[in-house]
């Protein structure tokens, strides 16, 4: 009787490492450095390592590399840390919350809201400010996550993970279905696809100025809450009976999660699969602590969209290939690896 | 069929029918160039100006019989989709068997012009072997040994693939010639750009082949819908049957696709309010869901067309929009 017991609590015992955490989250960061490094260096003109340094370090505007790097490249390749971080930890955020291992800003409609609201500021002349841009695609994400939790929660007994999925699966198309009928109505569908399918090739320090901020604060939030987040990926129930006010902890994790996918798609279009691909490797890495998971998948969502988009603009040079489809690539053998394992759980 | 059935087959055919004719009636008198229902008499009986003869069987009357088709081909391959599947979520678009014969079509663009002539009957072949190809790796993924395939990872696991091949779609066509680009994205949104005879030329032997093979199938279809053993206990091959089946489903829906462009939830709807107008038996069921995607697809596009003249709003993002609430109502009823 006493050993069944004592095996339960074992089971729900929270499973970390905080050495390994700790040395996989500094690792992450020498690795993020090194690709940012290396991001800058390769391309049309190809610089070297110590110029890198150089310029950054000690700008001198006469220099033409110099100009390169600091307006061109760097903001760049920091619009790629900035949206890989926010994907990677928006999606951590959800997968925890919701129980779900195949939630992804991308998957579950967030990322297509967003884009939507991108076609009406377009179309509309909404705001030419990057920060009411930001605001709008922050509703945007704000009204697919309402469809599809929306429906989750109409269904008696909730969504399956699976049918919730399926749920993003329909939203997105609708949602981006609109998106692009606004886009042709107003004959600004190229505008638009330079600014979904550009990724993060057109980042100036101006939108920096205003996304790396909100990023912060949203990531801030979210290491902050990370211990409730942990409590609350064991369960509703068992987090209400630990004295959790799991509504409160859920509304404010969820605005986090709007806040991060709006930011990151008003900078870099709609991106799927970091969020779902960097927390299971993260996962598999430090354990189940959201305290670490949110940090590494933070750290590691930053280094996997400077490096695809470096494959993205060199793979084909001089085209820009879409980084979303880089990723997309990546990420859903990975997926389907997920639905084939967790097929019986899901479902 | 007892005889109740039989008269409310007869009256949903022939009212889909009526509503078909009704459908192409307006399409003609609506938008740029259209003709008014007694211009549209005059033509018909052969004493049209040459204006209303042009713009009837020129314009009008390919584009018309492309969307009618496609729509029909890719319904009744929702319909065959979801009863071997046995999944009501099952449509061609969302299985990704679009995006694959997306990604073959790009393919064949990269290698060989839109010009030529002979394009338009070596594209639905490759639009099917893409189709093929995909059909088969969806299949092959949610098959577990012991368990068979499950319905809903099957739509899991054909919405994840259809992204990976609509990235890989993307990625080819920034290689694309600036011309060949804007083709490929107006067939990746849907828009029947077939508006030639030749298209309808390329697309009606399909349909006139397979559609008769679907309806002496319908008694397979039937039993297939039930349990594995009791349609192995009325003498059923199943592993044949199924395949075959997939086959020609997989074949009606990439040829569809190939001249009107990536449509998704026609296949959905269709077959889903031709089941609860006359029931599941497939004899009924499979004409009037022809009839009923044909109306779906050319009024999507008549709507299409009305709202932006003289471009027009792909089809694709109109039948969507329709099409996306409808298959969400579906996933919260079940």
């Amino acid at each position: 009787m006493f050993k069944t017991k004592t095996k339960v609590i074992k089971d729900v015992k929270v499973y970390s490492r905080p050495e390994v955490g700790l040395t996989i989250l500094l690792l992450g960061c020498l690795l993020l450095l090194l690709s940012i490094g290396l991001a800058i260096s390769v391309g049309a003109a190809k610089i070297d390592f110590r110029t890198v340094w150089e310029a950054i370090f000690n700008y001198d505007s006469s220099r033409e590399t110099d100009r390169i790097i600091v307006s061109l490249r760097l903001p760049r390749e920091l619009g790629a840390a900035v949206v890989g971080a926010a994907f990677a930890v928006s999606g951590a955020i959800m997968q925890g919350m919701t129980r779900n291992p195949l939630a992804d800003p991308g998957l579950l409609g967030l990322n297509a809201g967003a884009s939507l609201a991108l076609a009406c500021v377009f179309a509309f002349n909404l705001g030419s400010s990057y920060f009411t841009v930001m605001l709008l695609s922050f509703v945007g994400a704000g009204v697919g996550a309402l469809l599809v939790f929306g429906l989750g929660s109409m269904t008696r007994g909730g969504l399956s993970p699976i049918r919730i999925t399926l749920a993003g699966a329909a939203v997105s198309a609708l949602l981006s279905s609109l998106g692009e009928g606004v886009a042709i109505y107003y004959k600004l569908s190229q505008d638009l696809a330079f600014w979904t399918a550009g990724g993060v090739s057109g980042t100036n320090w101006t939108q920096l100025k205003i996304i790396v901020p909100v990023a912060l604060v949203g990531i801030l939030i979210s290491i902050m809450l990370s211990r409730q987040l942990t409590i609350l990926s064991f369960g509703e129930d068992l987090a209400k009976s630990l004295g959790q006010r799991t509504l409160l902890t859920k509304t404010i994790l969820m605005t986090v999660v709007l806040i991060l996918a709006g930011a990151a798609v008003s900078l870099a279009g709609a991106i799927a699969f970091v969020g779902l691909l960097v927390p299971h490797i993260v996962r598999f890495l430090v354990g189940t602590d959201y305290r670490w998971i949110i940090p590494c998948s933070a750290v590691f969502g930053s280094v996997l969209l400077v490096l695809a988009d470096t494959f993205a603009r060199t793979v084909n040079a001089p085209y820009e290939t879409p980084v979303g489809a880089v990723v997309a690539m990546v990420g859903v053998p990975f997926f389907l690896y997920l639905a084939r394992k967790g097929g019986r759980k899901l479902s | 069929m007892n005889a109740q059935q039989v008269k409310r087959f007869r009256i949903t055919v022939i009212t889909a029918a009526m509503l078909l004719v009704l459908a192409i009636i307006i399409s003609i008198g609506t938008g740029y160039a259209s003709l008014t229902p007694g211009e549209l008499f005059r033509t018909i009986i052969g004493k049209g100006t040459q204006r209303e003869n042009l713009i009837l069987f020129q314009f009008r009357m390919p584009r018309i019989f492309v969307a009618v088709l496609a729509g029909m081909g890719l319904a009744v391959s929702g319909a065959i989709l979801q009863s071997i599947t046995k999944n009501p979520l099952s449509d061609p678009g969302i299985l990704g068997i679009n995006a694959g014969a997306g990604l073959m079509i790009v393919v064949y663009i990269m290698f060989f012009s839109v010009e030529s002539t002979s394009f338009l009957y070596i594209l639905p072949l490759f639009a099917l072997a893409g189709g093929m190809v995909t059909a088969a790796i969806i299949y092959v993924m949610s098959y577990i040994k012991g368990e068979g395939v499950e319905p809903t990872r099957l739509v899991l696991i054909g919405v994840g693939l259809a992204a990976a091949l609509y990235g890989a779609t993307l990625v080819l066509s920034t290689r694309l010639e600036m011309e060949d680009h804007a083709f490929m994205a107006n067939w990746m949104a849907g828009r029947i750009w077939g508006d030639d005879w030749i298209f309808v030329l390329s697309l009606a032997p399909w349909i006139l082949i397979l559609f008769p093979i679907v309806f002496m199938k319908a008694n397979v279809l039937n039993t297939l819908t039930l349990h594995e053993n009791v349609s192995i206990g009325v003498g059923v091959n199943i592993g044949k049957e199924r395949i075959l089946l997939i086959i020609i489903a997989v074949a009606l829906a990439s040829a569809s696709v190939a001249v009107s462009g990536g449509i998704a939830f026609v296949g959905l709807m269709a077959p889903h309010i031709s089941r609860s107008l006359v029931g599941p038996r497939h004899q009924a069921f499979v004409p009037v869901t022809a009839l009923l995607g044909g109306i779906l697809l050319l009024t999507a596009d008549t709507i299409g067309r009305v709202i932006l003249d003289p471009s027009g709003i792909p089809a694709g993002i109109i039948v969507t929009i329709i099409g996306a609430p409808y298959f969400m109502y579906l996933l919260a009823k079940k």
